[in-house]
């Protein structure tokens, strides 16, 4: 027989290498790998097994068990957090848009010991003119005129040249510095005090600074370093920020992460994210079972939800696609085309009173009939 | 037994075509053209639609067609010729995209003769790409888009109108009507080389057999009629349906033929159009649904596909079985975990088939002389052509006589047969386990205890199911992978599923707490279990409680592991040597000791263990006792005035948070606004006073009660129950927050306006024993309410995601190559769970390297 150790999987062999003595003599070693080999063969799943199903039953059954609208309130000084079945269903759903989006940001030294901690917390935060603003006036002669409100400035770490560069977008109007804030004058004021209302509005969601779409920033003491916590996220423009770890830094929106970090990534991020809500509850459920819906979710290269649209639309067998939702445009669309069920998974054979091929039913038998 | 030569066909495939109007005329036996059932007799009018040419639904009559009785004949179908072509209203996707993409005169496809090859060759690429048919679809309409807006034919060159569609039925090109008629000869000037660019496969679909002008009427099998008690007879929705377009189409062939104005001739035509379409779908949008005159929608064609009570879901994904019974359950811990408690009247019902031959022949017969009335007797003979004969004490002697080998024998049902039983929802495998009869009084199933885990049963009035395979094939397989003990370890996580609970574990417990016992009662003890090796008790006159476990288990039996509280639990040699067995040890879903007892010894052995270990736990609280009273809860006083201290301190606390909240002075967390920061500093506060208390009552607490030792022995309750019930219960949350809904601004009327005090937002200072106060018993009663309503409100969605789980990974399996791939043999993983390890062998997951280096 060949050397086991080029047949066991590789979390095997580094967790034997982990328990191994360091002094173990090469014959000892070979003498383990070999009883750990056998024990592997033991282990291993059989073909034919409906790994599918068992995953499925795996994550479906605890399902009732999970608390529905929980929003993790745990720590004095946490993000509010999707948990729970909502946040299950939503990643398994494939929706683009998730409740709570949510980065972590891993610091590279010295700020990961806590230096400038909060600024460098600050300058991920976007910045909106109303964060820095204490007063909006329209005068009587239709300027607009912006009051700062010095304090936040100046924790913001934001100058007034700051606003005006930020505000460079707001055609048709000039703006012109003041001592204690901004005056604005649109350019034409035919439409009176209405168009000049909407444009004080427009003006206070103006961007200024920091990442768009990162709305709350919140650093925090994770075991010996500080880690950044954002609600809102945006890794594509985060990862570029010098300060930041690109290689821990992570955010929970399955999508941007594929689009930024590839299908790979998300799919890994599905895993975690899955099993972190699942371990939050308390249920006890293995990681191979997420494993694979997220590589069922993934094997295309790109990410499908488990829906009607995602991947039972995918699926090769039509009366499979039928028995799930909507069967009369499947079999009209399969009708056209002319298309044919090869009978190859479970619930068509369940349809035709056939044995379904998994497991047992797998391996016939064959045998000379006597004429 | 040459005669049993069986012929075994299997569907290899299916297709799926549309049936054309050639077609509809060949399959069809029958022309309808009467909208009368029946004649004056009440008999079946011929080119009617119940005409007798299309099957039959009475007794006593014989097919037209085939000649064969009810039931034997499966019906045969009929058509109607239309008078004008009806559009079918699950074509008119294709028919718009069709009319959009091809040359309003020439009927060619859109796209200029230079470009067709690329244009194939990307449809073929498509088609390549996407497995599934919808998403193929989908790809294929996408490549198509374009061609909505070419103005000129760049084949004839003729001027391109805009067509649109006027949902439901009606197209309109540039404003005006395109009549069927119209739309009808388009389709059938598309060539075929064309049809292929749209995705569409000529053979199985032509463009123009999406209009009809021809329409196959459903044989009568289908669509039965229910004779009243009256007499009277009703008919079935679709036949109704069919009326209505019989007479419409007559109507509308009268008004052609005497030459009606072209106004009567429309409207027909559009009536005609809509009882189609309603024919069809009874459901579409834009149309009022066609109702009985008791205003009751028909249930037409695709209501009778559709949805969970549909066809599909309903009568093919989902079967009905014989050999079945259910009835409520109720335990019994003196049967073994392996076995059902069948009543002695279902057992006389459900039978098993047994196959006579020379050898049983005299066995099978003692079953016939008892008869059906008396147990065990038999019910039916079957005779090797497979018709039944009931056994009655006037064939007795008949069938005693007749009986030979071949045939085979239905009797009772015995003890030790084999029984699938089930419990729903069947949300995992272990929902459905084989069991082995056990034939007792009484009504309702019997269960051992330990065995509601895996059906999360209980015995407030749950039924179960219990299914009696037949076969000889289906009887092999469920005794070798749905037994009970093959299913102990959990494919979810790792172990095992069935172990002690409740009673059983306390029992156990309190053996490895300061126990002692006289040998002679300890062997008493132990026999009463089944144990019969007493050599681990020792010599000595007295014996402990690691004694009397360590009997239970073999001598060569090793394993090292932790108890619930982190103390160690050690087994050498088969004797415990030291620590507390508990609900980490010998318990379900967490039972450590069982895992590794089911490794080595297998699972015959750890299902024997699990039944002992009951055994000797309840046995071990009959003998010594077991009761809660409300003086287990009782604290000293001066334990009381150190819970009113703590909490006292905390109310105080509160009102100064409260202040500074007032005058704005409080410390803001980042990232949150003051009111905010207030309320999570306050449930801090509280919280930490609730722990507190806790800890008062773990200290102050009289030890050692009984419900002490349910608690740590893991058995029911914790110590968070017990603090609730001796000091303070704490605060009552909603959606992670306090109390603040109900009246204005405050929650209940015992309160002022805006009072963010504790008591004001829902913390309970009592505890249940002392009592609770009335504004108290509200808001345990608000969060009680709260998630009832969250329990309700789950059930539904999380079924849902796990339908819609199961129906997506249902043909993953993993291949002989080690793959796991789905019914397209396309990969999914390349090795299962990256390692090839199936969880239900693993040992939590994972395999037990540590263990394997050191042995």
């Amino acid at each position: 027989m060949s050397d086991p150790e080029d047949k066991l999987p590789k979390s095997v062999l580094d967790e034997a290498r982990k328990e191994l003595p360091k002094n173990a003599s090469e014959k000892h070693v070979k003498e383990v790998m070999q009883r750990i080999y056998q024990e592997y063969l033991k282990a291993m799943v059989e073909p034919g097994e409906a790994v599918g199903l068992v995953s499925a039953e795996s994550i479906g059954e605890p399902g009732t068990q999970m608390t529905l609208n929980t929003f993790h309130y745990a720590g004095v000084a946490e993000m509010n957090v999707t948990l729970g079945l909502p946040r299950i269903m939503e990643i398994l759903d494939g929706k683009r848009q998730i409740a709570t989006p949510m980065m972590e940001i891993y610091l590279q030294s010295p700020y990961n010991k806590g230096k400038d901690i909060r600024k460098v917390a600050q300058s991920f935060k976007e910045i909106r003119l109303k964060d820095v603003a204490a007063e909006f006036l329209i005068t009587p002669d239709l300027n607009i005129d912006i009051v700062f409100h010095q304090e936040n400035m100046k924790n913001l770490g934001i100058t007034p040249a700051g606003v005006l560069k930020g505000l460079k977008g707001i055609k048709g109007s000039t703006i012109r510095e003041k001592s204690d804030g901004l005056s604005i004058k649109p350019k034409n004021k035919e439409g009176g005090l209405n168009d000049v209302y909407q444009l004080k509005e427009k003006l206070k969601d103006s961007y200024i600074k920091g990442i768009k779409g990162i709305t709350q920033v919140l650093p925090v003491k994770r075991e010996n370093e500080f880690v950044v916590i954002t609600a809102g996220s945006s890794l594509k423009e985060v990862l570029q920020h010098p300060d930041v770890d690109t290689e821990r830094t992570i955010c929970n929106d399955i999508f941007e992460i594929a689009a930024v970090l590839g299908i790979e990534a998300a799919r890994q991020a599905i895993i975690n994210e899955v099993f972190k809500v699942i371990d939050s509850q308390g249920l006890n459920v293995d990681v191979r079972h997420i494993m694979l819906v997220a590589d069922t979710m993934c094997s295309t290269g790109g990410i499908k939800g488990i829906t009607r649209y995602g991947v039972v639309s995918d699926k090769s067998s039509v009366l499979a696609r039928a028995s799930f939702e909507t069967p009369i445009n499947h079999i009209i669309d399969a009708s056209l085309v002319g298309e044919r069920d090869h009978l190859t998974s479970v619930v068509e054979n369940v349809m035709l009173n056939q044995p379904v091929p998994v497991g047992t039913g797998l391996p016939g038998l064959v045998t000379k009939v006597k004429k | 037994m040459d005669e049993n030569i069986y012929v075994h066909k299997k569907v290899k495939s299916l297709v799926f075509q549309v049936l054309s109007p050639k077609m509809i005329k060949d399959m069809a036996s029958a022309k309808i053209v009467t909208p009368e059932l029946y004649d004056k007799e009440g008999y079946p009018v011929d080119g009617g639609l119940m005409d007798i040419r299309l099957g039959v639904i009475d007794p006593g009559l014989k097919c037209k067609t085939c000649g064969s009785k009810l039931k034997e004949c499966v019906g045969h179908f009929g058509y109607i010729e239309l008078a004008r072509p009806i559009i079918h209203l699950n074509f008119v996707g294709v028919i718009q995209l069709l009319l959009n993409s091809t040359c309003r005169e020439c009927s060619r496809i859109l796209i200029p003769q230079e470009k067709l090859d690329e244009h194939k060759q990307d449809v073929e690429r498509v088609e390549k790409q996407s497995s599934g048919g919808s998403f193929r679809r989908k790809a294929v309409k996408e490549l198509l888009t374009d061609l909505k807006s070419v103005s000129k034919c760049p084949h004839c060159k003729a001027k391109q109108g805009k067509i649109t569609l006027e949902k439901p039925t009606t197209f309109l090109e540039s404003e005006k009507r395109i009549s069927p008629v119209e739309i009808r000869t388009r389709m059938e000037k598309i060539p075929d080389d064309d049809v292929q660019l749209f995705g569409i496969s000529p053979k199985a679909f032509r463009p123009e057999w999406a209009v009809l002008t021809i329409l196959p009427i459903p044989p009568v099998t289908m669509r039965p009629s229910i004779t009243l008690e009256s007499g009277e007879r009703s008919e079935d929705d679709l036949t109704h349906k069919m009326g209505d377009i019989v007479r419409i189409n007559q109507r509308l062939f009268e008004n052609i033929n005497a030459g009606a104005p072209e106004i009567i001739i429309e409207d027909l035509w559009d009536l005609l159009q809509y009882h189609i379409t309603t024919f069809f779908d009874n459901d579409v949008a834009q149309l009022p649904p066609a109702r009985h005159r008791s205003g009751q929608p028909l249930k037409t064609i695709s209501e009778r596909i559709k949805s969970k009570e549909g066809r599909i879901r309903h009568n093919l994904a989902g079967k009905r079985t014989n050999f079945s019974a259910r009835t409520v359950i109720s335990p019994d811990p003196n049967i073994l975990i392996s076995e059902v408690g069948v009543p002695l009247i279902m057992a006389m019902k459900l039978t098993v088939p047994e196959k006579v031959t020379e050898w049983n022949a005299a066995y099978l017969k003692k079953f016939i002389e008892t008869g059906p009335d008396k147990y065990p007797g038999a019910n039916y003979i079957v005779r090797p052509d497979g018709k039944k004969k009931k056994i009655t004490d006037e064939t007795k002697e008949a069938s005693l006589e007749e009986l030979q080998p071949g045939y085979a024998v239905e009797r009772h049902l015995m003890n030790g047969d084999i029984a699938i039983f089930n419990r729903q929802p069947s949300l995992h495998r272990m929902s459905m386990m084989c069991h082995r009869v056990r034939v007792l009084p009484g009504r309702t199933f019997r269960l051992n205890p330990a065995v509601c885990h895996p059906y999360n049963a209980d015995f407030d009035g749950d039924e179960m199911n219990l299914h009696i395979p037949q076969t000889e094939e289906a009887r092999v397989e469920a005794e070798t992978l749905m037994e009970v003990q093959s299913q102990l370890i959990s494919p979810r996580y790792g172990l095992s599923v069935i172990g002690c609970t409740q009673d059983a574990l306390a029992g156990n417990y309190s053996l490895t707490k300061d126990f002692r016992m006289g040998r002679e009662e300890a062997v008493q003890l132990l026999s009463s279990v089944g144990v019969t090796h007493m050599h681990a008790l020792g010599s000595k006159e007295t014996v402990d409680g690691l004694q009397i476990f360590s009997a239970m288990l073999p001598p060569d039996f090793n394993f090292t592991g932790k108890s619930r509280n982190g103390d160690p639990f050690v087994v050498k040699n088969g004797k415990v040597m030291e620590g507390k067995i508990d609900k980490g040890i010998i318990g379900e879903e967490s039972g450590v000791m069982l895992r590794e007892y089911h490794r080595q010894y297998g699972a015959k052995a750890a299902i024997d263990l699990i039944d002992r270990l009951f055994h000797l736990g309840i046995n071990v609280l009959d003998r010594i006792g077991f009761s809660v009273s409300l003086y287990d809860i009782d604290l000293p006083p001066e334990a009381r005035s150190r819970i009113q201290q703590v909490l006292d301190k905390a109310y105080v606390q509160v009102d100064q948070m409260i202040v500074s909240f007032r005058d704005g002075s409080l410390e803001v967390f980042p990232g949150r606004t003051m009111a905010e920061t207030l309320e999570l500093r306050i449930l801090e506060i509280l919280n930490k006073a609730r722990n507190e208390t806790g800890k008062v009552v773990n200290e102050f607490g009289i030890k050692n009660t009984d419900i002490l030792n349910m608690v740590n022995s893991g058995a029911r309750g914790n110590l968070l129950n017990l603090a609730q019930m001796a000091a303070c219960v704490g605060q009552q949350a909603m959606r992670g927050k306090r109390i603040e809904k109900g009246y204005r601004g405050r929650t209940l009327p015992h309160f002022r306006m805006h009072d963010l005090r504790p008591a004001a937002r829902g913390f309970i200072r009592d505890g249940f024993k002392g009592g609770l106060l009335p504004h108290e018993f509200f808001f345990i009663a608000i969060t009680g309410r709260d998630s009832l309503m969250d329990t309700a409100l789950r059930t539904p969605k999380s079924g849902y995601l796990y339908r819609r789980l199961a129906n997506a990974m249902q043909d993953l399996k993993v291949e002989y190559d080690m793959t796991v791939r789905d019914a397209s043999k396309k990969i999914v993983q390349f090795q299962y769970g990256e390692d090839g390890i199936d969880v239900a062998k693993s040992e939590y997951g994972k395999l037990n390297v540590a263990r394997m280096v050191e042995k």
